[in-house]
């Protein structure tokens, strides 16, 4: 079924920003779907601004439309306001690329990217008129699947999909489709369990049902058994041993979104270790891609969408050990057309500063630094490898090359902080104050953003509860009343979020009725402070019997079967609890590119790297 | 940078704007414009200043939901290009909704086609219960009223004032029967379009005191001095 333009412009004359409903961008792609074996439909669980600015998403959609026998369209969450028109006139969610309805797909991809988007799943699968539980779905539905990082964790929200695509997606979904395609022309077209077996089979795919989960009495787990022959005892996620070329045909959308510029993968991982960061634990190994393949990919991205800003991105930009050259090479081939160069997480180092100078950035916004953690004791704790000699330096250099604003990033309630570590954060904070005025003048702010830490699964702090609401919010205004200084800006997350942010994920399947529960008691957009219902939550944890504090509040034994124990990221369980021990001790571990710290990457995929490029891994 | 390099031509483009792109903000036409130019690869003349921004202006900007047959932008080049040239080269360009209809050099010093703009014409189909008699009684009574007080609200101000004498034409075209047992009428209308002030069409419809289920609104000519 596809959608009219009558039937849409009668109901987008009423809705705020229709133009995150029609598709038709630039660079948008629509092909002809009598030749296509299988038809992707790629979705983001949020509106169109947010998800047009994920760039694992657009890789994929390049990826899968190059091939002739596939296509794949997009679909984005539509606001209250498009929900409410939609259903009135019993339109069914669609693609934006031919309207088609999403119940037409074979195959619905979601990246789950926030916990806080997983009742937006549902209220999209809902508006495509599927059951949202997966064991109602029958053979002439779609098969809804997900990647991102929150599929690391995914079973607060295994009943709603009937597989996971674990870690990147640039092969693995590839040779889902072509299964997929395969499976369709086949007599067992009409049998979806053994589709669901066939797809297990491929490596980094975990199909949830395919698991039993047993628990004690006092409800931890007490085993995840494999149903079938086909069902891996363990899913190790996918990489590619190389980064694939850039993308650089990304759609230009028609109006404005979050990241509105090219963007441009110039490294993937991060050898940095910091204990408290997921990112640097489930995207390992670093992988770089070389100046000359920037410098080129850059120059094709600005030809073919007429950006005039390009963003350079990794988890840490100022580690490519080519950096410098790229943004040099940058600056001069693009000195004609005004191009602007935004280079996101950098060190904390005056190379750093050197390297903003160069691109004349955040002059307005400030320069950015993420000390993460007040005291020097802490930042051991969490491995982040920065004295305070490092800082104060850094804010020295910024402030000497005529930056006024800085922005500091913290976290609050990180394994064994005490009140102790707060005054330290503040005093550092009094102290970049000072410096500022004396080497600028009284103009200078310092924006100061304090995130409440939530411990997550495959990093070293797994194990450890949520810090307690009342020790955080005593804390936070601890740090507040020691900073009382003109133009220092003090803002920090609230609980509520935090709170449901840690449940979902690092829950077990048994959270999916809840999840299910909250969608129906109305909520929606719960990354969004002016949607999110912290009580439809509560409500919903009651209903269903769960206990918010077994998830939050508990600390796990070094043996507990934990929800994600039969995925593996290739960093092992024994990596990840010495460094918890480290953490404890405040032994720093230093950049694994200086020296092995045994996390099993290398164990896991040094094979397949070295066979196919051995040079490329920054693994020493 | 292009700094210094001043322009050396300006030309003149008509396109049309239809479907999906009649969806898109007044804000956003401009940044897709800058990034169609930029596409083009055009000797474009920059803005000065921190962050350049190619040099173009449009006649009036179009109203979201706004369908345009006869927009109008002028681009400013540090290198002369010939029209048809430049005409091939931005048709290459053009996202779905968006069409090239001619390119002509204009004078330098040509005044800035905004502070000239005095009225526009529009073409609007009207989806209602409402029988083309019926309609066209509600167009004549309109015309009839003498004042028609209305109110905006601009920058957080509200700002009342008359919408009648913005209304230089009203006329009805004709109706046919359309589904769901609506007819689609269709009207033509002329009001002022300027800096002063301009008569938006919808406007004009919700005066109308007749219930419509949609309408669709054609910009069909842009009236400058």
């Amino acid at each position: 079924m596809q959608i009219s333009n009558d039937q849409l412009e009668r109901i987008l004359t009423a809705v705020q920003k229709p133009g995150r409903y029609v598709g038709g961008e630039w660079n948008s792609i629509r092909k002809d779907w009598r030749t296509a074996q299988v038809t992707l439909a790629l979705a983001y669980p949020d509106v169109y601004e947010i998800g047009m600015s994920n760039l694992g998403l657009a890789i994929l959609y390049d990826l899968v439309n190059r091939r002739e026998d596939m296509l794949a369209e997009r679909v984005y969450a539509p606001w209250h306001d498009m929900e409410a028109a939609m259903r009135r006139a019993a339109l069914p969610l669609y693609s934006l690329e031919t309207r088609h309805a999403l119940a037409d797909f074979d195959v619905i991809g979601l990246t789950l990217q926030h916990e806080l988007t997983y009742t937006n799943v549902l209220n999209m699968l809902d508006l495509a008129g599927l059951p949202l539980l997966a064991e109602q779905r029958t053979a002439d539905m779609p098969l809804v699947i997900a990647g991102g990082s929150c599929t690391y964790n995914p079973e607060p929200v295994a009943a709603f999909f009937d597989l996971f695509v674990l870690g990147e997606g640039e092969e693995a979904l590839i040779e889902l489709l072509e299964a997929v395609a395969a499976w369709k022309q086949s007599p067992q077209a009409n049998d979806r369990p053994g589709l669901l077996r066939r797809l297990a089979a491929i490596p980094g795919i975990y199909v949830p049902s395919l698991y039993r989960v047993a628990y004690h009495a006092d409800g931890t787990i007490r085993r995840i058994e494999p149903l079938c022959a086909e069902a891996p005892e363990q899913v190790r996620k996918r990489i590619v041993s190389a980064l694939p070329p850039a993308l650089t045909r990304p759609i230009v959308p028609s109006m404005g979104i979050i990241h509105d510029r090219a963007a441009v993968e110039i490294q993937r991982g991060c050898s940095r270790g910091c204990r408290f960061c997921q990112a640097g634990m489930i995207y390992r190994p670093i992988r770089e891609r070389g100046a000359a393949e920037v410098l080129d990919a850059v120059d094709q991205i600005v030809a073919n969408t007429g950006y005039d800003e390009v963003g350079l991105v990794s988890l840490s930009s100022s580690d490519h050990s080519q950096i410098a050259q790229i943004v040099q090479g940058i600056m001069e081939r693009h000195r004609e057309d005004g191009l602007a160069v935004s280079l996101p997480s950098l060190r904390i180092d005056s190379f750093s500063v050197e390297l903003a100078r160069l691109i004349q950035q955040q002059r307005k916004t400030g320069f950015t630094f993420a000390p993460e953690a007040g005291s020097q004791r802490l930042r051991d704790v969490i491995n982040k490898g920065v004295t305070e000699a490092d800082l104060l330096q850094t804010a020295e250099a910024a402030f000497g090359n005529g930056w006024d604003r800085i922005k500091l990033y913290f976290m609050l309630g990180l394994p064994t902080e005490t009140d102790e570590d707060i005054h330290e954060m503040a005093r550092l904070i009094r102290e970049l104050h000072g410096l500022g005025r004396r080497l600028r003048n009284r103009r200078v702010e310092i924006g100061v953003s304090v995130a409440t830490f939530v411990p997550k699964p495959h990093t070293p702090f797994q194990w450890l509860p949520l810090a307690e609401r009342a020790t955080v919010e005593a804390r936070q205004r601890l740090l507040v009343s020691e900073t009382r200084l003109a133009k220092v800006r003090v803002s920090w997350s609230d609980w509520d979020s935090t709170w449901l942010e840690a449940l979902l994920s690092r829950g077990d399947r048994r959270l999916s009725a809840v999840v299910l529960r909250a969608w129906e008691l109305g909520a929606r957009f719960d990354a969004w402070s002016e949607c999110y219902d912290p009580a439809l939550w509560r409500r919903a944890l009651d209903e269903c019997g769960l206990d918010e504090a077994f998830y939050n509040a508990r600390p796990r034994a070094q043996d507990e079967i934990l929800p994600w124990e039969r995925l593996d990221v290739g960093v092992s369980r024994a990596f990840l609890w010495r460094e918890y021990q480290r953490a404890l001790s405040g032994e720093l571990s230093p950049d694994c590119r200086s020296e092995c710290h045994g996390c099993g990457i290398l164990a896991a995929f040094g094979v397949e790297a070295a066979e196919r490029l051995p040079e490329a891994w920054g693994c020493p | 940078m292009a700094a210094g390099r001043q322009a050396v031509q300006r030309l003149r483009v008509g396109y049309r704007i239809g479907d999906p792109l009649q969806y898109v903000s007044v804000l956003d036409m401009g940044r897709l414009w800058e990034r169609l130019l930029r596409r083009a690869g055009l000797p474009l003349a920059y803005t000065q200043g921190f962050h350049p921004h190619p040099r173009m202006q449009f006649a009036a900007p179009l109203p979201v939901g706004y369908w345009g047959e006869a927009e109008t932008l002028d681009i400013y080049l540090r290198e002369p290009v010939d029209g048809d040239e430049a005409l091939r080269t931005l048709a290459g360009q053009c996202p779905q909704g968006l069409s090239i209809e001619s390119v002509q050099a204009v004078p330098l010093d040509a005044p800035n086609l905004q502070a000239q703009m005095r009225e526009a014409e529009y073409r609007v189909l009207v989806w209602s219960a409402a029988a083309p008699q019926e309609m066209q009684a509600a167009l004549e009574a309109l015309l009839a009223r003498d004042e028609l007080p209305r109110s905006r609200s601009r920058k957080g101000r509200v700002q009342a004032y008359d919408l009648r004498p913005l209304i230089h034409e009203l006329t009805y075209i004709g109706g046919q029967p359309a589904a769901d047992g609506l007819w689609e009428h269709t009207l033509h209308i002329r009001a002022r379009s300027s800096s002063q002030g301009s008569g938006r069409p919808e406007e004009m419809l919700e005066e109308l005191g007749v219930a419509l289920d949609h309408f669709r609104i054609y910009r069909t000519r842009l009236i400058w001095e």
